[in-house]
């Protein structure tokens, strides 16, 4: 009954990361779990910390911090400093043209909800309709219905197939003069599942209809371009990128972001305030009011330099390397089905076992220190569509090793063994 | 690997994988359905009230180990039981798997075999899994007629975000 420990080693000679120094970053994945060494393989739900994310907001508190864009005194220039300073860093990441088309907020649900709540209120109205994927995870779901309800307009779904990819030649169905917004992940959480992302804007552009993205799943795994992509919004968050928790971003195509109206009123996003009138502030601070996560931003640019330092094709090719590996293992398994089986992948292996439920299989897995999803990872109607009120799922990052991949497998066997 | 055999004892998974009283219950005149948000799992029981007494009582779904032994055993459990023994049982069940039974006053209502989830009280996240046929039960009691759907309040509930 003793599985191996999870080796401490570079995994495999394809990659060209030394995982094992890489690893030393991370200090939470030293410690033990059930008296096991840990094997975190729920990177799609949140990544860990490199130290230097976790020092970076520590030393702002130490050293350089006061409110932003307000004082005259040093501690506030810094902090203005540090703070547009990850903004920069951000921007360039994802190759957006200009700074202020970079919105900081909380995470990828509040980036998708500012789009409904401005962009969508502004511009859709009854009987106007707004088209996602069957894809796509709550918070590119529920935002929408909210609006939907409210103007009494439609919420229409592009299909996906059996393997778990988007019918994309279903979409040029599906819109009609009445669309006003395409809503998409580029990768899937659940399934994990890499969406066609510049062929669906240019389906949708062809008939001036903007393109939102939700790019939680794919900014820590790929190298991301908006102008490449030409997606018109596009939102990701800190958390899942080995970044903190509470900040995330909201790209914006300048000229939209401009006609759009404040998502919250507050301070900072205003230029003048009289009880008659007032005028909002320039991009990007009308859509920040009241004083942001300043460290969470600053902790965001570590996170990006990090990923940076690493090389962002790097973590790509070691990620699918991790998951053909990973598909290999588990696929030789009896009793295993893969759910999502695109040709386009990454990051994510979701499974069912034959007669085990996902919640017994993740506490046994628990309990040999191996740390996955169970349930339905806020995609319900992925479910639905697979006919499963659940699935098991691994989810890789630049960290994980092949040695961990052994791990789960063989925790997997043992689960077998306990129930069968 | 100790705590996980006291949570699978062969008790539950026997049940799990041979559940009792399993099907639609024909007769029935009470019925819910129990929905456990984090995980998706649904279960309907269905009980046969005559008076106060559970005359029978059946489920139907599909669920963890955990839920479908917890409610295979509570049927065995609860047939010929009333309404009020019923409820003096759940309160009971629900001390053992959250640790609390040593509060019980002696001579309480018995749990019998039901015992055997006493692992679950350290594992709280299973705690919702044992309790949903509980629960349904409950709500099956208090409906007057047909299908009365219930969410579960059990600690924090529905799936936490992430992704």
């Amino acid at each position: 009954m003793s599985v191996p420990a999870p080796v401490r080693e570079t995994s495999g000679a394809r990659s060209r990361l030394d995982v094992e120094a890489l690893r030393r970053d991370f200090p939470i994945l030293s410690r033990e779990v059930h008296g096991r060494p840990l094997v975190y393989l729920d990177n799609a739900a949140t990544t860990q910390k490199p130290e230097a994310v976790i020092s970076a907001g520590a030393d702002m508190y130490r050293r350089s911090y006061g409110n932003i864009h307000r004082g005259v005194h040093l501690l506030s220039v810094e902090a203005t400093d540090a703070y547009e300073e990850a903004r920069e860093k951000v921007r360039a990441f994802v190759s957006a043209a200009e700074e202020r088309e970079i919105v900081f907020v909380r995470g990828t649900t509040e980036g998708i909800n500012l789009i409904a709540q401005t962009f969508g209120r502004q511009r859709i109205g009854e009987g106007d309709e707004v088209v996602v994927t069957a894809l796509e995870h709550h918070s590119n779901i529920v935002p929408w219905q909210l609006l939907c309800e409210e103007k009494k307009a439609h919420l229409k779904v592009v299909p996906i197939d059996r393997t778990g990819e988007v019918r994309v030649e279903e979409l040029e169905r599906i819109l009609t003069p009445r669309t006003r917004i395409v809503s998409v992940a580029h990768v899937s959480n659940a399934l994990g599942t890499l969406l066609p992302v510049r062929r669906i804007v240019e389906i949708a552009h062809a008939r001036g209809i903007p393109v939102a993205i939700d790019g939680a799943q794919a900014v820590p795994r790929l190298p991301v371009d908006v102008r490449e992509i030409g997606c018109d919004f596009y939102a990701f968050s800190a958390h899942k990128m080995y970044g903190p928790t509470g900040i995330g971003v909201l790209y914006g195509r300048a000229d939209l972001l401009d006609s759009m109206p404040p998502f919250q009123g507050g301070g900072d996003m205003i230029s003048s305030v009289t009880f008659e009138k007032t005028t909002w502030n320039v991009l990007p601070y009308k859509f920040e009011a009241g004083t942001p996560d300043i460290a969470g931003a600053v902790g965001l640019g570590a996170a990006v330099d990090y990923i940076s330092k690493i090389g962002i094709e790097n973590v790509t090719a070691h990620e699918k390397d991790l998951l053909d590996y990973a598909t290999g293992s588990l696929t030789g398994l009896p009793g295993l089905t893969v759910i999502g089986t695109a040709r386009e992948k990454i990051g994510v292996l979701s499974f069912t076992l034959d007669g085990i439920h996902p919640h017994d299989i993740g506490t046994v897995l628990d309990r040999e220190g191996i740390a996955i999803r169970t349930g339905h990872h806020c995609a319900q109607p992925v479910m639905q569509f697979f006919g499963i009120p659940a699935t098991a799922r691994a989810s890789l990052a630049v960290y994980n090793t092949r040695g961990e991949i052994d791990a789960l497998t063989e925790g997997i066997r043992k689960v077998q063994r306990m129930f069968h | 690997m100790g705590e996980l055999r006291e949570l699978y004892q062969e008790v539950i998974l026997d049940h799990s994988k041979r559940p009792r009283n399993f099907g639609e219950l024909a007769g029935a005149n009470r019925r819910a359905e129990g929905y456990n948000p984090l995980c998706g799992d649904r279960e309907t029981v269905f009980i046969r009230l005559e008076d106060d007494l559970l005359k029978d009582i059946g489920f139907r779904g599909a669920g963890c180990a955990i839920s479908t032994a917890s409610a295979s055993m509570m049927t065995e459990v609860l047939k010929g039981k009333t309404r009020a023994q019923a409820e003096a049982l759940f309160e009971r069940f629900h001390d053992l798997i959250t640790g609390r039974d040593g509060e019980s006053e002696p001579g309480a209502t018995e749990l019998g075999k039901l015992t055997v989830f006493s692992g679950v009280r350290e594992f709280p996240i299973r705690v919702k899994c044992a309790t949903l046929p509980w629960h349904t039960l409950r709500a099956a009691l208090a409906g007057e007629e047909a299908t009365v759907s219930t969410e579960l309040t059990e600690g924090p509930k529905a799936e936490s975000g992430g992704a």
